[in-house]
């Protein structure tokens, strides 16, 4: 019994460091792996030095990667993929990502999108919208979908662009105080102001020459790009018990919107 | 080349990637809304070849859907499993580093357990001795909570087990770090924690306690299905949720 404990717990023991290499992924950012465009000789030189067998695992292990970042909504940076994932087959970066879009796409309805061209963000965006009467809902254990509903439907009802005392007050309206620590959010504040503005949901911009300093929000490009404009105009008209159309602005927005995103 | 995927997969796959894990009553319901919401073809018996295919391409990501069945009241479940990782990478996302070490040291309490459990006075002592960094009765408390919520483990009156999600995802990861600790059930051949092991000392096979109770249901005199000795446990009863009949009514609707 002894015996076999031991084996046991030195196997736990080696692996803690992986584990540990995983979580700091978030921090870490050195530039070390910083990717430069590989000469087409280059390309050609790594696609002969890997088997089709490697490449692929390589791919496999890059839309684990972005999975996993993706629970948590974190935009993902090229550097990290290339740092801690594709390493010394960097040549083949654009090989390998192609593929990992196309799985994304066709076996996972998800969509891997460039928010930043100069730094190579990306985001994965969901192209499959939750609809009424799930059996389980696609997006559990998460009420502050509702409450980022809220937000995103009060900055397109008014144009685009609000004061942050405009969000404020209609979460007041329903019973969420920023002012106060929430059962279910915490800190409202910092759920709206920090998370889902690096969820990219979000736009937390500071109003020039505004003394005291005033904020006001705007649509995320995670936003942008998974939400339909139609649904928020839908859910609002659901509110005030009336047509969508009735919004004549904000319909043309949404119909528009509806076509050139799919 | 396998089947590609439809709309009505995918939308399952989501589903069950961000539930964690899901009942196959809960199964056969998303299968049957996933068809529709896409207009693809349903059958309600069809539920295994859907995710056939959707098995197929996951497979090059070293990734399937597998079903396993919970310990406790034998109901069968579907999970998403990495069979690349031999790890516990799954959880490393949501986990800082002394509270995996807390996860781990939970699991060797369970698997050297003889019933397959470890009481939370035994998992806060451990947690006096983690070498990443201490942590305080309130906050270990705090954490074990996290690890019941989010399904990796199961908690009754103050005693631990692994949670099904837990057996089916990380069967792999057990079996290397445990190696023969690892027994598996003599009915149903998966990986037996809450179990009963036969008494008899140069028989000692395992079975779990909802596969004890249909192997012994209306046998007269209890058995070892493998010694033939006397099986000197108390026989579980068969609880509903083994009876097969609602099921079988809801798919003779269609
Ligand atoms: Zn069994
Ligand atoms: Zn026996």
């Amino acid at each position: 019994m002894s015996q076999r404990k031991r084996v046991a717990h030195a196997g736990s023991q080696n692996r803690v460091p992986r584990v540990s290499r995983q979580v700091v992924l978030d921090e870490d950012d050195d530039g070390d792996a910083s990717y430069t465009q590989p000469t087409s000789s280059q390309v050609q030189k790594a696609r002969e030095n890997y088997t089709p067998v490697q490449v692929d695992r390589k791919v496999a292990e890059v839309v684990q990667f972005i999975l996993i970042k993706d629970q948590k909504k974190i935009p993902i940076r090229r550097t990290d993929i290339v740092k801690h994932v594709i390493k010394e087959y960097k040549a083949l970066y654009q090989d390998i990502m192609k593929r990992a879009d196309r799985i994304f796409e066709q076996v996972f309805g998800l969509k891997l999108v460039e928010i930043d061209a100069k730094n190579h963000i990306y985001i994965l965006i969901n192209k499959l919208q939750p609809v009424p009467g799930e059996p389980i809902s696609m997006c559990p254990g998460n009420p502050k979908t509702g409450l980022l509903f809220v937000i995103l439907s009060v900055i397109f009802m008014k144009g685009g662009t609000v004061k942050e005392n405009v969000v404020w007050n209609t979460l007041k309206k329903l019973r969420v105080d920023v002012g106060e620590k929430h059962e279910e959010f915490g800190d409202v504040k910092k759920v709206v102001t920090e998370e889902f503005v690096r969820q990219k949901y979000l736009e937390y911009l500071r109003i020039p020459h505004t003394e005291p300093l005033e904020h006001e929000f705007r649509w995320g490009q995670r936003a942008e790009k998974e939400v339909s404009k139609m649904k928020v105009l839908e859910f609002v008209g659901e509110l005030h018990s009336q047509e969508p159309q009735s919004w004549t602005q904000q319909y043309r927005e949404a119909t528009s919107g509806e076509s050139s995103q799919r | 080349m396998s089947r590609p995927m439809g709309d009505s997969h995918k939308r399952f796959l989501q589903t069950l990637m961000s539930n964690g894990i899901i009942s196959s009553i809960q199964a056969k319901a998303l299968h049957r809304h996933c068809c529709e919401t896409h207009g693809a073809h349903y059958s309600a018996d069809r539920l295994d070849e859907f995710i056939d295919v959707i098995n197929a391409n996951l497979q090059p990501m070293f990734m399937y859907i597998r079903k396993g069945m919970s310990e406790e009241d034998g109901v069968q479940y579907y999970a998403l499993v990495n069979t690349a990782e031999t790890d516990i990478t799954r959880m490393s996302s949501d986990y800082a580093d002394n509270e995996l070490e807390l996860f781990r040291k939970t699991m060797d309490l369970i698997v050297d357990s003889e019933n397959g459990a470890a009481s939370s006075t035994d998992v806060l002592n451990c947690a006096d001795s983690l070498q990443t960094k201490k942590m305080k009765k309130k906050e270990t408390e705090l954490v074990l909570n996290k690890f019941v919520q989010d399904k990796w483990l199961n908690e009754k009156q103050g005693v631990y087990t692994l949670s099904t999600r837990c057996i089916i995802e990380m069967e792999q990861y057990m079996r290397l770090i445990y190696q023969d600790l690892i027994k598996v059930c003599h009915v149903c051949h998966n990986v037996a924690i809450q179990s009963q092991i036969c008494e008899n000392p140069t028989c000692g096979i395992q079975m779990h306690l909802p596969c004890v109770a249909i192997y012994f249901k209306g046998r007269s005199d209890p058995l070892c299905p493998a010694c033939n000795q006397f099986w000197a446990h108390e026989i579980p009863v068969v609880t509903c949720t083994l009876s097969r009949p609602p099921e079988a009514n809801g798919e003779a609707e269609l």
